[in-house]
């Protein structure tokens, strides 16, 4: 239909053979390293239009008028729409509570909100059309921390909220709020011989990702819409929009173009709508691409947050409570802060037994950026708060902080907060003796060899702000618990449909889901389960679109348990189909076909005794298997409101890290030498991809220990910082040599044993970093990221 | 404004372009080549580098009218880019490729369906095998950055290669697989020396 750019078929070729457990290549390796590979930025149409959005240059006003006369008077512009244009009564989405206007009504509540809509025929028209639209505000006060949205006379940032949560919140302005009591955590106090507390503060994290907000909407000839985006969840999207549009589901055709990169990013709804409305106005394909500028605007980012905490430990290094509240800012719009709020408190604790035990988490409505999935979610957070505690109270039992850590690491069978069991391995003490066996960088090298140091290797770096002088060494250790899946009872399942049949001369298998490939790397774990239960060579992965059911999201570390999960169960389903036509075909020829079990391997029919019953050819020939099947991993249920108890996890990850930092402490810069991770992964289904996982989930917690912060100016609520010029991520001399240790425990209940891996990593590596600091410099520092003035006291 | 500039050794002109338009945009939506990747159009992550006279640029930078008569080598060139000089080597003009040179080869075209058929340069094919595309977003800046600078240095240290690449955003690997990929790709390059 004359879209270029679309998504493409990914032939696995022959090259590569593996099945689970090797490092085989991705599949769309070649077309990325060409330039080829398409990504949502990419789609081309030769009939065209540009899409801009209009966003709020204020965080909490009343919208006294708008007018688009100018704007539309302009030659190339062909449609300017506002909230009056939305074409049914359906006026809002969001991912759990429907709170966020496609198009801001009455007010905008927080800086950069979408208030119009332009399609031109040329990108610099639709923002010079955008930049003609005349907005009258009238200013409101604007809320930004706890005490200004829980004050007794506080506006509310929604009024007449009739969300589930809103029976149970302490105040409209909290979205959500779950205690956790376990225990009697001020009886078990009084056991304690030292008691240690502090306050911590956790930055504002942008997730990042390279590839802009973008896609592209073309209208139907039967009145619907196809729309090609970069999302993480492609039937979520799909639920939010159709309403919105008015049409039915069937109506609106989605398809995964290619994603650069999302950590959380792309689970809510940025430019979809707006592109499909536009598309739908004008009759012309729509093409949207926020410039990095509008991308800080177009995503939720991670939750900032302050944390309370409390621990005591007996002298002999037995923790006997906690206290926690844990208090998130999730700005103007919900996302996903209920369910942050239920990780934040369910593993407020760590990985570690303390039977005592009270906690609250709550999540804010504020007039800031709208906050919501980020890599680690809410466990992040309370990790970087919790092992700052475990090191304080090793010090002041004078007690080693890893064995401090490993005496006190739970282990199968420990019961969580929530008073759910861990069942399956929680190898913590074992990978925290892992991290501290791992072989040391040498001792500051730039001293040891006597000569000019290489200033590369020093702070500051090129900078060439220190030549070694005032520079000191500080290694710190972390380890951390992270959830693996959708929890509280989400029901949390995938749709795969495999086909096989022979195509030219060679049997083919075919796998279709809806899980967007984010970068992560399911496309190539999808072909190895497929070659390793159908016993092909070639796998063809078909493009992700709503054409088949809904995989659930590429978040939570979930997408190989729970997608991998049905591809692994279609496949054995096709399997079974694939042995039925060949018993009915050959089972005359040899009594194994009723007797043995019976394998696909290699191309061939065998026994499990390797004895060859039959070509997947000739079974095959003529005929097709094309099976679609849903797959769920065992339920989860809610946590109690009141208590917090309740069985609401599937599985855990868990990683420790150990960093190894230099400090410039005159100039208060930080050179982070090594950031070594042990992590247990279960199964490593493609052993490559998982170190290049952990790699890159220890780097995003670097950079929020030393440098990722957006900056809200907290008396306007504006953000100061939308630009990779302001917002820094490391680069290649910011990020220092990952050794990567990969330990793998099977978890019974998981498909091949596997774990979720992406995002464990992302929770230690910041306070292992921050710890390290603090050993270099003996200051306390709570919050991050670390900044030069918190090092030298300016 | 009319642009007359060669791309990836083809001779090409752009029309209507407007003064404000920047090499990338030209490239990525008037010439078919999105190949160079708009992930900050600021100069800060190295996304949409390419050559330009030899130089890598970042393309969002240059507005389009600088490259009129210039020669543009994009991350869609690049193997072609890489085997001309792999066979101007034998004449002995390592270390970089005069305009004339450049101007005398072409692109050669790939399917661009799967992208078989593509004879890789050699850093194309370290990435793939070093595990250093993930997203893959910033991967087409990387490999042109990566390039050059295993044209002028063959043997670089690690510290040659993080300075070398300091321009170039990652936010999926951890960057560990793109060093690798570069040591790999200077490895193939030395062995292959030697063979010679």
């Amino acid at each position: 239909m004359g879209v270029t750019g679309t998504p493409t078929n990914i032939n696995q070729g022959s090259k590569t053979k593996g099945g689970i457990g090797e490092s085989t290549l991705r599949p769309d390796g070649t077309l990325k390293v060409t330039g080829e590979f398409a990504y949502s930025s990419d789609m081309w149409h030769e009939d065209m239009l540009w899409g801009h959005t209009l966003r709020s240059t204020t965080a909490h006003a009343e919208i006294r008028s708008i007018d688009t006369s100018e704007a539309l008077a302009m030659p190339g512009v062909y449609a300017v729409l506002t909230y009056d244009d939305l074409p049914t009564e359906v006026k809002n989405y969001g991912l759990e509570i429907q709170d966020t206007p496609v198009l801001a009504h009455g007010k905008v509540r927080h800086h950069g909100e979408p208030v119009a809509i332009v399609a031109a025929d040329h990108p610099e028209t639709a923002r010079r059309a955008a930049a003609k639209i005349k907005i009258e505000y009238v200013e409101l006060p604007v809320i930004t921390d706890e005490a200004s949205a829980t004050a007794p006379d506080a506006l509310l940032i929604h009024e007449g909220r009739d969300d589930h949560h809103i029976g149970h919140v302490p105040h409209p302005n909290i979205v959500h709020r779950q205690p956790i009591v376990r225990g009697n955590a001020d009886e078990a106090a009084k056991r304690a011989d030292v008691i240690v507390s502090g306050e911590y503060v956790f930055g504002m994290q942008d997730q990042a990702f390279l590839g802009p907000e973008s896609g592209m909407a073309v209208p139907g000839e039967d009145g619907g819409v196809d729309l090609y985006v970069a999302t993480q969840w492609l039937h979520s999207d799909l639920k939010q929009i159709a309403p919105v549009l008015g049409l039915p589901e069937e109506k609106v055709r989605m398809t995964l173009s290619g994603v650069g990169g999302a950590f959380g990013g792309r689970e809510d709804i940025s430019m979809q709508i707006h592109a499909c409305l536009l598309a739908l106005r004008t009759g012309k394909p729509v093409k949207i691409v926020y410039n990095r500028f509008e991308s800080f605007f177009g995503h939720v980012h991670r939750h900032p947050a302050k944390l309370w905490y409390e621990h005591g430990a007996t002298k002999d290094g037995k923790l006997t409570h906690m206290k926690c509240r844990i208090v998130l800012d999730g700005g103007a719009y919900a996302s996903a802060s209920p369910a942050v709020v239920g990780n934040a408190s369910s593993l407020s604790v760590g990985p570690y037994v303390v039977e005592d035990v009270d906690i609250e988490a709550i999540a804010l409505y504020t007039n800031n950026p709208p906050c919501g999935a980020m890599r680690g979610f809410g466990a992040v957070q309370a990790c970087f708060a919790y092992e700052a505690q475990m090191d304080k109270l090793a010090a002041k039992l004078d007690m080693d902080p890893v064995e401090f850590r490993r005496m006190n690491a739970m282990e199968q069978g420990t019961l969580l907060p929530t008073g759910q069991p861990c069942d399956s391995p929680a190898p913590v003490a074992e990978l925290l003796r892992r991290i501290k066996a791992m072989p040391m960088p040498p001792e500051q090298q730039w001293l040891a060899a006597g000569e000019q140091a290489d200033v590369r290797a020093l702070p500051g770096g090129l900078s060439n702000t220190t030549h070694g002088e005032g520079v000191v060494r500080g290694i710190g250790y972390a380890v951390g618990i992270k959830n693996v899946g959708f929890s509280e009872g989400f029901d949390d399942y995938s749709t795969a449909r495999v086909r096989m049949e022979v195509i030219n001369g060679e049997p083919v298998a075919t796998v279709h889901t809806a899980m967007a490939e984010v970068g992560q790397g399911g496309v190539t774990v999808h072909a190895q389960i497929a070659r390793t239960e159908l016993g092909v060579t070639q796998v063809t992965i078909h493009p992700a679109d709503t054409q088949v059911g809904s995989a659930g999201s590429t978040s939570a570390s979930r997408q190989t348990y729970v997608t991998g999960g049905a591809v692994k169960h279609t496949c054995e389903n096709v399997r079974e189909k694939v042995l039925e036509i060949g018993r009915a075909k050959f089972g005359s020829y040899h009594p194994a076909w009723a007797t043995a079990e019976l394998l696909l391997e290699g191309g061939k029919v065998v026994t499990d005794g390797g004895e060859v019953l039959a070509d997947l050819v000739d079974v095959l020939e003529g005929e097709s298997v094309d099976l679609e099947l849903e797959w769920r991993h065992r339920p989860t249920e809610a946590f109690d409101l009141v208590t917090g108890q309740g069985n609401g996890h599937v599985q855990y990850s868990f990683a420790a890290h150990r960093a190894v930092v230099e400090v410039d402490t005159e100039l208060g810069l930080v050179k982070v030498i090594e950031l070594a991770v042990a992590q247990d992964v279960g199964k490593a289904l493609n052993p490559l991809s998982v170190v290049g996982q952990i790699q890159g989930g220890t780097t995003q917690g670097l950079g929020v220990a030393v440098m990722e912060e957006i900056i809200v100016d907290p008396k306007t609520a504006k953000v100061r910082n939308p630009s990779f010029t302001d917002y820094l991520i490391p680069t290649i001399l910011d990020t220092p040599t990952i050794p990567v240790d990969v330990l793998e425990l099977a978890d019974e209940n998981a498909p091949y044993g596997l774990r979720g891996i992406g995002e464990a990593p992302t929770l230690s590596s910041t306070p292992a970093v921050l710890a390290a600091i603090r050993n270099a410099t003996g200051l306390e520092l709570n919050r991050t990221p670390v900044r030069p003035e918190h090092l030298t006291g300016t | 404004m009319r642009v007359n500039f060669t791309v990836n050794g083809r001779k090409q002109e752009a029309d209507d372009v407007w003064e404000g338009e920047s090499l990338l945009y030209v490239l990525r939506e008037r010439m078919g080549l999105p190949g160079s990747k708009n992930a900050c159009e600021q100069g800060e992550c190295g996304s949409c580098t390419v050559r330009l006279d030899g130089v890598p640029v970042c393309a969002c930078l240059v507005a389009a009218g600088q490259v009129e008569g210039r020669e543009v080598v994009t991350v869609e060139g690049l193997a072609d880019f890489a085997k001309q000089r792999e066979e101007g080597c034998a004449t002995g003009a390592c270390g970089g490729t005069s305009l004339q040179e450049a101007q005398q080869w072409q692109a050669k075209g790939t399917d661009s369906q799967t992208g078989e058929g593509d004879e890789l340069a050699p850093i194309q094919q370290a990435f793939i095998d070093a595990g250093a595309v993930q997203c893959g977003f910033c991967t087409p800046g990387l490999l042109v950055a990566a390039d050059e600078l295993l044209e002028r240095n063959a043997e670089p240290s690690d510290a040659d290669i993080r300075e070398a690449l300091s321009g170039n955003l990652c936010r999926c690997t951890g960057y560990e697989k793109i060093l690798d990929a570069v040591r790999l790709a200077a490895a193939r390059q030395e062995r292959q020396e030697e063979a010679v």
